[in-house]
């Protein structure tokens, strides 16, 4: 019953299966085929799949909302690079005394700015379960008090948007700052192991791969199961018309935060796999810039689909990778015409396209 | 702490009907409302009774204080002076809107708002008399009981065939009806119905007049319309808003004969 719930998306099936796949094929073509092989995969590559995983959940966080919720946040960003810090500052105290000041506590920015301490909100992440912890706590937290006085006051639409944008344009600037105590605009860099692991090695780069390809497919059957319940269809509801959904008896802004925050975690918890893989998170992250592109991502796959969101975070990021190597300054034309071009013509993405050839799907109880 | 509340714990929660006191026979109590905008007063001194399971039917020409009545009934918005009572012991003007739907006051907009994405059957579902808190809603199943009502609902207002069709494709007729069905399925004790016949054929007409007085008896329905021959078709009490407070209130022959109301009606 509840299984066949959350598969019955076909594209979702999909999904799925693939992400499995690649669960067991590619440490095998990593690890075990040699690397003059044809179906070898390099360490590089695996990197960068997991990073586009990282990226599909992303995708798949603000599909939660904005698809299903219709609250089109432009800061989703500011959540992912929240949780990104609270990893690297796990990692970074794991560096321990092999900095390149061998200081046994402080990380190398800090004695760099002659701290005599390392500052409270530092305590406890030198323990893995309490980084843990904090990478979903963090994001849910900001997204909770942010979504309470925004939703309460009934605040939606375009004024939404552009107050979610000043929230990371505002965390950038204070993390810019280096009294802020997290490393300023070099960020949190030159990790050594991930619980005692280390992060050089193929192995932990093929392990983060799978844990990432895993999340994604949790992320999905979570987002899923959420959807599909009667909480799902509420959401919907309030997206389409939020004044009935209140005069029928629900309180529309607890729901409102309710996905905010669910959407902010994990978020965050894409953010962590993110940063262990490219080795580094600064306050680039909380450029508006990079939020704005997550919603095209999700406009291109197609919103409302969560499979859609991945999808789109996937070739985007793709055409983005091969593109910024072949002719840099075209790219950022390139995603504007995609993104124009997929609003007038595909106004429900590539998902929508593939739906256009098939007949329509039947309804269901 | 009162001191008779200091085992509140032990007594059971109030249910709605031990809430609501009709003991008198009456279930809303309003009196001299005024609501003003901008100095205009669209609701001046209104003062109504509504009896238990009465069909009420009021009319009056636009700007009378129609919609404004019901805004204040359910909650949108608040009068200046006066007072507004569900049964004998609830003030109206201290709940919220959605703490008033739940209380059993449900209400029909003019403008026919189901929600277009969701099939008919979802949007009795939403609709339901339930817990709608959201953690009772992620987990939430329809129990059997819950399904019975929802058939019984769909049979009333004839949208059996319809059940899985997306509310957007129905006609204009059967999304007002659904509206209605919706009403129904959060199990109220008030129905506030606005213009239910706009814009409807003779046929749907006569369907939707069967529908509500069906419903009143064990529900009150006050119903707002424009359209004189449908409310002689339903209406056992008729009110004559005018201007914000009361013109006249009695059956539908004693008000068309009043002088005042033809004046207002046809005089101006």
């Amino acid at each position: 019953m509840l299984m066949s719930r959350i598969l019955e998306d076909k594209g979702g099936r999909w999904m799925l299966a693939i992400l499995s796949v690649a669960v067991v094929w590619v440490p095998i073509a990593n690890l075990l085929i040699a690397s003059d092989s044809l179906l070898h995969v390099p360490t590089y590559t695996v990197s960068l799949l997991g990073k586009y995983l990282c990226f599909a959940l992303l995708a798949l966080a603000l599909d939660l909302v904005w698809g299903y919720c219709g609250i089109l946040c432009l800061g989703h960003g500011a959540f992912f690079a929240l949780g990104g810090y609270a990893m690297g500052m796990y990692l970074m105290r794991q560096i321990g005394d092999r900095g390149v000041y061998g200081h046994p506590e402080l990380p190398d920015f800090m004695v760099f700015l002659n701290w005599e301490s390392l500052p409270w909100y530092w305590y406890g992440f030198d323990m893995f379960w309490f980084a843990m912890i904090m990478v979903v706590f963090v994001p849910g937290l900001l997204a909770f008090v942010f979504g309470w006085l925004a939703f309460r006051s009934r605040v939606s639409g375009v004024y939404l948007s552009i107050m979610t944008q000043a929230l990371t344009y505002a965390l950038m600037l204070a993390f810019f700052r280096n009294e802020m105590g997290f490393g300023g605009n070099n960020g949190l860099t030159d990790f050594k192991e991930i619980i005692g692991f280390n992060l050089q090695s193929d192995v932990t780069r093929v392990v983060l791969f799978s844990i990432s390809a895993i999340m994604l497919g949790l992320g999905y059957i979570v987002c899923r199961y959420i959807v599909t319940s009667k909480l799902g269809r509420v959401v919907t509801a309030v997206r389409d018309a939020q004044s009935r959904t209140r005069f029928i008896g629900y309180r529309v802004e607890h729901y409102q935060i309710w996905i905010f925050t669910v959407s902010a975690m994990l978020a965050g918890i894409a953010g962590a796999l993110y940063v262990p893989q490219v080795g580094i998170i600064n306050p680039g992250e909380f450029q508006p810039l990079n939020s704005i592109e997550l919603v095209v991502w999700v406009a291109i796959g197609g919103r409302g689909t969560l499979y859609g969101a991945a999808l789109g975070a996937g070739l985007v990021n793709y055409a983005k990778t091969t593109m910024t190597a072949a002719f840099p300054e075209v790219w950022l034309f390139a995603l504007g015409a995609l993104f124009v071009l997929v609003t007038l013509a595909l106004p429900k993405g590539i998902v929508g396209l593939w739906q256009r050839f098939k007949p329509a799907p039947k309804s269901h109880e | 702490m009162e001191r008779d509340r200091v085992f509140e714990f032990l007594i059971e929660k109030p249910t709605r009907d031990s809430l609501v006191d009709i003991s008198h026979g009456n279930i809303l109590y309003l009196e001299d409302i005024t609501v003003s905008f901008d100095g205009f007063k669209a609701l001046n001194a209104l003062t109504l009774y509504v009896e238990v399971g009465e069909l009420r039917c009021i009319i009056g020409p636009n700007g009378a204080g129609k919609t404004t009545m019901m805004d204040v009934i359910t909650g949108k918005t608040r009068p200046d002076y006066g007072t507004a009572f569900y049964g004998q012991r609830i003030d109206l003007l201290r709940l919220s809107e959605p703490e008033i739907a739940s209380l059993g006051i449900g209400r029909k907009f003019q403008k026919p708002t189901v929600f277009n994405n969701h099939t008919v059957f979802e949007n009795l579902e939403l609709a339901m008399a339930a817990d709608k808190r959201v953690r009772a809603t992620l987990t939430s199943k329809m129990s059997g009981e819950q399904r019975d009502t929802l058939d019984e609902t769909l049979e009333m207002i004839g949208l059996v065939d319809k059940v899985h069709s997306l509310a957007g494709t129905l006609s204009h007729g059967q999304k007002q009806w659904l509206e209605i069905g919706m009403l129904i399925m959060q199990n109220p004790l008030v129905l506030l119905v606005d213009e239910p016949v706009a814009g409807m054929t003779k046929q749907e007409m006569d369907t939707t007049a069967e529908l509500l007085t069906s419903l009143a008896g064990e529900r009150s329905v006050i119903v707002v319309e424009h359209d004189m021959e449908f409310v002689r078709s339903i209406a056992r009490r008729v009110t004559v808003l005018h201007e914000g407070s009361v013109l006249a209130e009695g059956t539908m022959d004693a008000v068309q004969n009043d002088p005042k109301v033809i004046e207002v009606y046809l005089g101006s």
